[in-house]
C-alpha cells in the first residue's frame, strides 16, 4: 500500500491548515456563505437537510487497519457513532459540526487520509477495481497509475475551478467491476500484440439527468504519457465547456455536443503540446510509488481445500469469495447489506472488528467497492472459516454478493436536500421482500439500484432493476427502469412507464423479477434475459 | 530552488510580495516593470488595432488567437465574470506555454483562496472587484510548502526533488 513522505504529508498538513483558516474566516463572517461553499465543497463538505455531511477520499478504495480504526474514531467521537461507504469507494459521515471539521481533518492526516477534492467542481478521489493487485484475472495492479494521477490532480492550478466535477476510475482486467464507462474518464489497462501495456481511454460518460456511457476516444496510450494525456482531456473541456446552465456542464455534454470525433481530435492536439512540455512523471517515480504496490509476502504451499460441512457457512462462502491470483488464497467481500439495514452503513464497533480481521489475516489491507461493500483482498483459504465466523457475530455475515438484496441506494430524502423521494426505506422494503436465502440463490445476480432524484448519486441508470424517485404533485413516487448496468457490457437503464408509491414499486419489482423466472432460459441472469426480451416481455407482467 | 520552490518564474515567483511603486494597489503587483497604462481593448478589437498594446480576455476568448501578435502585447487582463468561471486559469498558462513574459493582469472576482493558484498560472497583478487582505493574500500565498505539478511558474514538482 502506499505510504506518504515527507512531501506528501506535508501537502496534506497544510490543506488542513488551509480550510482551517478558511473555516475561520467563514465562522467570523469575513466571507459570505455562496463564496464558502465552493471552499468546503473541495474538502467534502456538504451542507444536507440537517446537518453537514463530510465525504472522505479513500484513493482507489484501498485503506488500512490504522485508517479504518481512525475512520471509526471520527464516527464516535464527531459522528452519531456509524459512517456510510458510498457508489465511489469513499466514507461519508452525515452528523458533522461545521466548526469540528478542521480538527477532522487534522485526525485524518495523522493516517494519511484527506476530504481533498471529494465533491465540488474538481478533479474527484480516483476510483478502482477493489480487487486490484488480487484479482486473478487481471494484467497488472493499475494502483501506482492511479496514485499518479492522484499526485498529479491535487491542487492543480488551471484546474482550480472546473465546469463541474471530474470523475476518474482505473481498472486492468476484462472484467468491469469499477462502472468504468459511467466515468468522466475511464481507463483501463490493456496489452497490445507486442506484449506491451498501456490504457485503453474512454471519456465523456456519467449519470445525473443526462446519462451518458462513455467513448472510447483512444485504444492504446502508452503507460508513460497519461498524465499528458489526462491535461490533454482536462484543458479542452476547461476551455470548451458551457458555463452558462450548471446541468450542461459535465464533460459528457461536450463530448456529445462536439462529437465524439471533434472531441478527440481537439484532445489530441492539446495532447502533443503537452507531451512537448514534459509533463508526465519520470519512470523512477513510476517505480517507487509501484513498489509500495508489490505483492505482499504470499505463503507457498497452501491448502486449496474449503471445509464446507457447515452450511451457513459454505452458503457465505459461494456468494462472497471470489477468486484471488495467488494460490491458496482468496478474495473476502463483507457485505454492507444485510437484510432491513441501511446499503453501505457500518458502525464504529463493526470498523473496528474489519480492521482487526485485516490485520490478522489479510496484510492489513481493506478495499471498499463501488456496490457500497467492502473486500479483505488477500486471504488464506484456511482462514475463510475463522473470518466467517467473526463477521456472522459482528452482524457483517450476510450472503448476497450481487444478488437482490445487494442494494445500492443514495441517502435520499431522509438526508438530502436535493431528494424528491427516500431510497433508504424502499431498499429496506425490497430487501424485506426477498430476505429468502433459497429464493436469492435462485433469483442470481440482479443489481438493484436507487436513486431519490435525478442526479442518480443511487446509479438506477446503471441498475438491472433502476428506481428512481420523483416528486408527483407533492407525494413521493418511483420511476421503475430496467437493464442497465455497469460492468463490461455498459448499458443504460430505461423506465418502463408510469410511476409508484412506495408500496406499489415493491409490488413492481416483485412482478418483473416473477416474469422473469417464468421466462429465463437456462442459465440467464435477469439482464440476459431483459436483453433477449426486451423491454415488451416484461411491460404486461408489470403493469397488466 | 530546493528550499524556496516558489522562486522565480515570469514576473518574480508567487512568494514574492514585495510591493513595486505605481498605483493604489501595488502590493498585488508582483512585477518590477513600470506597469503599462494604456487602455485595454476586446480581442477582436486588439488583433485589429496594430498600434495597440493591452488586451482584454473575456471568458470564453482563445487566447491562442494573440500568437501571432505577441511581440505588441504588453498586458492581458483576464476577467473572471464568476469565481466559478476557470476559464481563466487555461487562458493564463497557454499565454505563458506560449512565451508571453508580459503583464497577466486578474480582473473581476478575483477571491483571496484563488490567488495562489492564479500566481502558478502565470498570473502575475489582480485587480479584483473587491478589495483583498493583505495578510490575507500573504497567508494564502505562503500555505503550501510545495507542489505537485508542473505550472506556469517556476516550482520544481515534488517528483522531482524526490528524484534530484
Ligand atoms: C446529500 C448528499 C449528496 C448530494 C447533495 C449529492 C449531489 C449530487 C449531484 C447534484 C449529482 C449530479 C451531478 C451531475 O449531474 O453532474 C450527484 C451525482 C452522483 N453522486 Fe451525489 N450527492 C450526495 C450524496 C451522494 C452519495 C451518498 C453518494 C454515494 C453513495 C453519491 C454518489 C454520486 C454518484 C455516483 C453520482 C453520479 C455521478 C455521475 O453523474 O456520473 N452522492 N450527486
Ligand atoms: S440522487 Fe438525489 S436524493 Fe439521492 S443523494 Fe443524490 S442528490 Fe440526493
Amino acid at each position: 500500500m502506499y505510504k506518504y513522505d515527507q512531501y506528501d504529508q506535508a501537502m496534506v498538513d497544510a490543506r488542513v491548515e488551509d480550510f482551517r483558516d478558511q473555516t475561520r474566516r467563514r465562522l467570523e463572517g469575513k466571507m459570505t456563505d455562496d463564496q464558502f461553499k465552493p471552499l468546503r465543497l473541495k474538502n467534502g463538505l456538504y451542507l444536507q437537510l440537517h446537518a453537514y455531511m463530510l465525504r472522505v477520499a479513500i484513493p482507489y478504495g484501498t485503506l488500512n487497519s490504522r485508517q479504518m480504526r481512525k475512520l471509526a474514531h471520527i464516527a464516535r467521537t464527531y459522528d452519531r457513532g456509524y459512517g456510510h461507504f458510498t457508489t465511489r469507494q469513499n466514507i461519508q459521515y452525515n452528523w458533522i459540526k461545521l466548526e469540528d471539521a478542521p480538527d477532522i481533518l487534522a485526525e485524518l492526516a495523522t493516517v494519511e487520509m484527506h476530504a481533498i477534492q471529494t465533491s465540488g467542481e474538481s478533479i474527484r478521489n480516483i476510483s478502482a477495481d477493489q480487487y486490484a493487485g488480487a484479482a486473478a484475472d487481471e494484467i497488472i495492479d493499475p494502483r501506482p497509475w492511479a496514485e499518479m494521477i492522484r499526485q498529479m490532480t491535487t491542487f492543480m492550478p488551471e484546474f482550480s475551478y472546473l465546469p463541474r466535477k471530474f470523475k476518474i476510475a482505473v481498472i486492468a482486467a476484462e472484467a468491469d467491476r469499477a462502472a468504468l464507462r459511467w466515468h468522466d474518464c475511464a481507463l483501463r489497462i490493456v496489452q497490445n500484440e507486442a506484449g506491451e501495456i498501456g490504457f485503453e481511454v474512454f471519456a465523456g460518460g456519467g449519470m445525473g439527468r443526462t446519462p451518458f456511457i462513455a467513448y472510447r476516444i483512444r485504444e492504446f496510450l502508452p503507460t508513460d504519457q497519461i498524465l499528458s494525456y489526462l491535461q490533454a482531456i482536462l484543458r479542452v473541456w476547461n476551455r470548451n465547456a458551457r458555463r452558462d446552465n450548471i446541468h450542461k456542464q459535465r464533460m459528457k455534454i461536450l463530448v456529445h455536443e462536439l462529437g465524439e470525433d471533434e472531441f478527440r481530435r481537439q484532445v489530441e492536439e492539446e495532447f502533443q503540446h503537452f507531451l512537448a512540455l514534459g509533463e508526465d512523471f519520470p519512470q523512477a517515480e513510476y517505480d517507487r510509488i509501484a513498489a509500495y504496490f508489490a505483492p505482499p509476502p504470499f505463503e507457498t504451499d497452501l491448502s486449496e481445500e474449503i471445509d464446507r460441512s457447515d452450511p451457513d457457512f459454505a452458503l457465505w462462502a459461494d456468494h462472497q469469495v471470489a477468486a484471488h491470483k495467488a494460490p491458496g488464497y482468496a478474495i473476502v467481500n463483507i457485505s454492507l447489506k444485510p437484510i432491513g439495514q441501511i446499503p453501505g452503513d457500518i458502525s464504529a464497533e463493526q470498523m473496528e472488528l474489519v480492521a482487526d480481521l485485516a490485520e490478522r489475516y489479510s496484510f492489513d489491507e481493506l478495499r471498499a467497492t463501488h456496490a457500497q461493500n467492502l473486500v479483505l483482498p488477500h486471504v488464506r483459504k484456511q482462514d475463510l472459516h475463522a473470518i466467517w465466523t467473526a463477521l456472522h457475530e459482528a452482524g457483517l455475515g450476510e450472503a448476497n454478493l450481487d444478488l437482490v438484496t445487494d442494494i445500492i441506494a443514495c441517502p435520499g430524502l431522509d438526508y438530502c436536500s436535493l431528494a424528491n423521494a427516500r431510497s433508504i426505506p424502499v431498499a429496506q422494503k425490497i430487501a424485506e421482500r426477498f430476505a429468502d436465502a433459497e429464493r436469492q440463490k435462485d433469483l442470481g445476480e440482479l443489481k438493484i439500484k436507487i436513486s431519490g432524484c435525478i442526479n442518480a448519486c443511487g446509479h438506477h441508470h446503471a441498475g438491472h432493476i433502476g428506481i428512481l424517485g420523483v416528486d408527483r404533485k407533492g407525494t413521493e413516487n418511483y420511476q421503475l427502469l430496467l437493464g442497465g448496468s455497469g460492468d463490461e457490457e455498459t448499458s443504460q437503464a430505461k423506465i418502463t412507464g408510469p410511476g409508484f408509491d412506495e408500496a406499489g414499486i415493491v409490488d413492481a419489482v416483485e412482478r418483473a423479477v416473477e416474469r422473469y423466472r417464468e421466462i429465463r432460459e437456462p442459465g440467464e441472469r435477469f439482464l440476459d434475459t431483459y436483453r433477449r426480451v426486451g423491454m415488451d416481455g416484461f411491460k404486461e407482467a408489470i403493469y397488466g | 530552488m530546493v528550499d524556496d520552490p516558489r522562486a522565480g518564474g515570469p514576473g518574480g515567483g508567487p512568494g514574492t510580495l514585495e510591493p513595486t511603486p505605481g498605483g493604489e494597489r501595488d502590493w498585488l503587483r508582483f512585477r518590477d516593470d513600470p506597469a503599462p497604462d494604456e487602455p485595454v481593448v476586446t480581442l477582436d478589437t486588439f488583433l485589429d488595432q496594430s498600434n495597440a498594446s493591452s488586451v482584454l480576455i473575456e471568458a470564453g476568448d482563445d487566447v491562442r488567437r494573440l500568437a501571432p501578435v505577441l511581440d505588441r502585447v504588453r498586458l492581458v487582463e483576464i476577467d473572471f465574470p464568476k469565481f466559478r468561471d476557470g476559464r481563466g486559469f487555461s487562458s493564463a498558462r497557454v499565454l505563458r506555454e506560449m512565451g508571453y513574459e508580459g503583464e497577466i493582469k486578474a480582473t473581476g472576482e478575483v477571491l483571496v483562496d484563488l490567488i495562489y493558484f492564479m500566481r502558478r498560472c502565470g498570473f502575475d497583478s489582480f485587480a479584483p472587484h473587491v478589495p483583498l487582505d493583505r495578510a490575507e493574500v500573504e497567508a494564502v500565498l505562503n500555505r503550501y510548502p510545495h507542489v505537485y505539478q508542473h505550472a506556469a511558474d517556476a516550482a520544481v514538482p515534488i517528483w522531482q526533488l524526490r528524484h534530484g
